[in-house]
């Protein structure tokens, strides 16, 4: 077992892991965050998508140990309290989910899009969210979702 | 229209702030104290007897609590028909496609079950196999099933009319071969389920399943319980697309036999690569068509022969092959067709349904030869189907067809003029048609779609509204929001109808010891017809609290109307009063009443016959036509698609957002199985069992849509509604093939329409 700390949605954690254990089974099993997917367990599907240091991660491929030390967002980690994130409520509004098991990865690839580039382009939301399948929308009401998002200033 | 206060608005989904926030479970999610893990082993033979299964050093793994094979479930089977119940939960002395379930393992822990899998020895003897279903409908194939002749899964043969004669008197006959692609439903949720056996003798269950009351009457069955111990739970869906979500699968069963065996809860999660190799798959189809025309243009008659590749059982396969056929008479008006359905056994993962169920392969190939036809003929595409269409009956009328299919509402001619009207159409000779290496082309297609789908069976959804006592509403139905956006369509019914609004509406999923048996998400059903059980539920609800209104102001009941959450008399300005008031006199009155309101669906009645391929195998149709615009590299034979214009008759859409959003998300799975979509097979296997090689539409790869509503109010619908989300998975494989055709000169008939099939064909043309 190996001894990790890492801050998750602003909360610390200190635990003890298995060093192959990934960050999405300590996430979804030790920290009770369910929220994050597991779609293909190969990194190729983003449902499992959190953010790592301000990045997006699959975090089914993030091996516990590496996120020794590391802020994590997952998709709890969004609205303060009642209040939704201003890309949620984009989401919302828009129509831009379905079943929603693609959702939370979207939303977070979403923020850290915005965070980097407010004011993206068509051709930028597409690639900005490329890394998540999404099998219901067609993507069409995701893309719009996440120009309402920009619009909000939704970082 | 104004006179609707709920109906058409364009309102966010009900269950949006439990999937934005984290907060919604799904199968995966749930967990017990104390709970197993269980894991399946595979066949790694496609047809092989076993002969033997060893389970002791499997048994002796520290952590293993039970292993089970297909002996623990004696020799029960299941199916869609009596006839056909012919695959066992785990194979029992046969496996007759790659990665069948032999046995099943549960251990405290994931990896514990899995290494606990590979202890288990199996000896096997390899059977020949058989994998390509013309192949296997020979004399002398590999037989895969004792029941059956010939390895002939399902088959029927319709005539319609006088065929022959038709062509005999057609201008043009065409016959082609088309294929359609071994697609699958790409839903990123794998198959998964909690389950728990009470030693008492019943059973509670957390699957994903987009159809529970099926899985509910199998496990019934399988564990010889009645059905009010069998409670199905519901999570929320992770997409489901019809066929797995739709069935009963080997780790469902054998999660309950395993809980049965060790008295705890038992948990599967299948991951991706089992799902994209052993889980219910769309068939792959090979269309023999041949079509009649006369020299205007008018349409003859239609022949197909459709052979199905079914893989090793039957599964929902009957109804499967009854949709190939079925339509052939819309949307255009066909007075003589025959219609060979062959679905074969063969060693390949299981052929069902699918989005576009069975009618998507058939409708592509018939619109696609009615292009080659119109082209041949010299005739405009738009014209071509606008002198075959079938026109909007007048109000109070029916359309029937030759196999009496029958229709109220039609807006396909509509339709197709709205995008013939669009610029791309408009422009579509007028525009560059060569950039460099890239070719530009548009296409255009009419389809039809069935809703309120009906099978040879129980065909009924229930709602019950119950008023409580503050004034908020609890809708209880058995129907399963899979994504598709009913929760919310049903709540807005709800609110219509009893004049609330969707705030004050709260609607649970299913638990099949509460929620009324609904046959489940499939065949655009739901808004249809758990749609109209719920509107009559609310109405019975309102005509309750309306005789406790009308007794408090000493009215008469219908000069009471409510409306925004106010109640009021019509003439009379004084008498008003919230419907939170209404409903405490109500809930309050004498020593209090219990105000719930019922109802359920009354379509689908008349006969249907499935051999003869007579009767309505829905309870109205939608119309969709499409365009699309494509570039093709003429060098590296990729395709781009930049635009879809979708004009889409669901009656009257209630939720706007949500119609669109079925149309643009049917239309992307449609692109796929057009141009990216297929699984590579070897003797069986699944070469590409990954979504990085089997390869579904990214948000880079998809067009812009626009979707425009075509409003026809068809009576059988409630507030007007028929289908929203099936009807755009048919119109656009014909659509970007027509487009493809456009911009190469070159008709593709096999799916998908790959670069290299491009190449070849370029090379082939001497381009």
């Amino acid at each position: 077992m190996k001894q990790i700390k890492m801050t998750v949605n602003g909360k610390i954690h200190e635990l003890q892991v298995k060093p192959w254990a990934t960050l999405l089974e300590i996430l979804r099993d030790d920290l009770g965050l369910t929220g994050t997917k597991e779609g293909c367990g190969l990194g190729e599907c983003g449902a499992c998508t959190v953010i790592m240091d301000g990045k997006t991660v699959n975090s089914c491929l993030v091996l516990a140990p590496e996120a020794d030390e590391k802020e994590i967002i997952t998709i709890e980690g969004l609205a303060q309290g009642d209040k939704l994130h201003p890309i949620q409520e984009a989401f919302m509004e828009q129509g831009g989910l379905q079943c929603g098991f693609c959702t939370p990865g979207i939303i977070l690839s979403t923020k850290t899009l915005l965070d980097e580039n407010p004011k993206p382009t068509d051709e930028e939301i597409r690639r900005g969210i490329a890394g998540n399948f999404c099998r219901c929308t067609g993507y069409t009401k995701i893309f719009e979702s996440v120009k309402a998002a920009a619009q909000k200033g939704g970082k | 229209m104004g006179e609707f206060s709920v109906i058409g608005k364009r309102l966010p989904r009900v269950d949006a702030p439990e999937k934005i926030t984290g907060g919604a479970k799904y199968a995966a999610d749930y967990s017990l104290p104390g709970m197993l893990w269980c894991k399946v082993l595979r066949s790694p033979y496609a047809h092989a007897r076993i002969l033997n299964i060893d389970t002791s050093l499997a048994e002796r793994l520290p952590g293993v609590k039970a292993v089970i094979t297909g002996k623990d479930f004696g020799n029960w089977t299941w199916g869609f028909m009596p006839t056909t119940r012919d695959e066992p939960p785990l194979a029992l002395d046969t496996v007759r496609y790659m990665y069948e379930a032999v046995a099943a393992v549960a251990a405290i822990d994931e990896d514990t079950a899995e290494e606990a899998t590979e202890l288990i020895q199996v000896d096997y003897e390899e059977l020949p196999g058989v994998f390509d279903p013309e192949k296997a409908m020979q004399e002398g194939a590999p037989q895969i099933h004792d029941y059956v002749k010939n390895n002939i899964s399902v088959e029927y043969n319709w005539n319609f009319g006088d065929v022959e004669k038709a062509f005999a008197e057609s201008y043009i006959v065409h016959e082609d071969t088309f294929r359609t692609a071994r697609a699958t439903h790409g839903y990123l949720e794998p198959p998964a389920a909690l389950a728990f056996y009470d030693p008492s003798g019943s059973i509670t269950i957390w699957p994903a399943k987009q159809s529970p009351y099926f899985h509910y009457r199998h496990l019934a069955a399988c564990f010889k319980l009645p059905l009010s111990r069998i409670r199905v739970i519901q999570p929320f869906i992770g997409g489901g697309f019809g066929g797995t979500k739709n069935d009963s699968l080997a780790g469902d069963f054998c999660a309950v036999m395993l809980s049965k065996k060790t008295g705890k809860p038992v948990k599967f999660v299948y991951t991706q690569e089992e799902e994209l190799t052993t889980s219910r798959r769309r068939h792959s189809m090979i269309v023999y068509n041949k079509m009649g025309v006369k020299k205007d243009g008018t349409l003859m008659a239609i022949h197909s022969r459709v052979i199905a590749d079914g893989g090793a059982y039957t599964a929902i396969g009957p109804l499967t092959m009854y949709l190939t056929g079925f339509m052939t008479t819309l949307p255009y008006k066909l007075p003589h067709f025959k219609h060979e359905a062959s679905r074969i056994f063969t060693n390949n993962p299981i052929g069902a349904a699918m989005r576009g169920h069975g009618i998507t392969h058939t409708r592509f190939a018939c619109e696609i030869q009615m292009e080659i036809i119109a082209e041949q003929l010299g005739i405009d595409p738009v014209e071509m189907r606008l002198r075959n269409v079938i026109d909007n009956p007048e109000p109070g009328s029916i359309y029937e067809t030759i196999n009496k299919v029958t229709l109220k509402t039609c807006g396909i001619k509509e339709a197709i003029k709205t995008v013939a009207e669009d610029p791309i159409w408009r422009d579509r000779d007028t525009m560059p048609k060569r950039d460099g290496t890239m070719a530009w082309g548009v296409g255009l297609s009419g389809t039809s779609y069935l809703s309120g789908a009906r099978q040879l069976g129980h065909q009924s959804c229930g709602a019950i509204v119950r008023i409580c006592e503050d004034g908020t509403v609890n809708l209880i139905t058995g129907a399963t929001d899979c994504g598709q956006g009913s929760d919310t369509v049903l709540c807005m019914i709800a609110a219509e109808e009893l004049g609330v609004t969707l705030e004050d509406i709260d609607i649970k999923r299913v638990d099949t010891a509460y929620t009324p048996v609904d046959p489940g998400s499939y065949g655009s059903r739901v808004t249809v017809l758990a749609g109209q059980a719920t509107k009559l539920a609310a109405a019975d609800a309102k005509r309750q609290l309306l005789e406790f209104a009308a007794k408090t102001w000493g009215a008469k009941p219908e000069e009471i109307e409510i409306k925004g959450g106010i109640v009021s008399v019509r003439k009379d300005a004084e008498k008003t009063m919230p419907f939170s008031k209404l409903a405490r006199i109500a809930c309050y009155s004498g020593s209090g009443a219990v105000i719930i309101g019922h109802g359920y669906s009354g379509y689908g009645l008349e006969p249907l016959d499935f051999t003869a391929g007579i009767g309505n195998g829905g309870t109205s149709y939608s119309f969709t036509a499409q365009l699309a615009k494509v570039g093709v590299d003429m060098e590296t034979g990729q395709v781009t698609v930049t635009d879809f214009l979708i004009a889409h008759d669901a009656g009257r859409p209630l939720n706007p957002i949500g119609a669109e959003g079925q149309n643009e998300g049917g239309a992307v799975q449609g692109l796929g199985q057009t141009i990216y979509e297929d699984f590579i097979m070897d003797k069986g296997k699944t070469l590409n069992p990954t979504f990085l090689d089997y390869k579904m539409p990214r948000s880079t790869d998809v067009p812009d849509i626009k979707v425009i509503d075509i409003i026809t109010d068809d009576p059988d619908g409630p507030f007007g509604a028929k289908e929203a989300s099936e009807g755009s998975i048919v119109s656009t494989p014909p659509a970007v093939v027509s487009a493809i055709h456009d911009a190469t000169g070159i008709w593709f008939k096999e799916l998908p329409i790959t670069p290299e099939k491009i190449v070849k064909a370029l090379k082939e043309k001497g381009e």
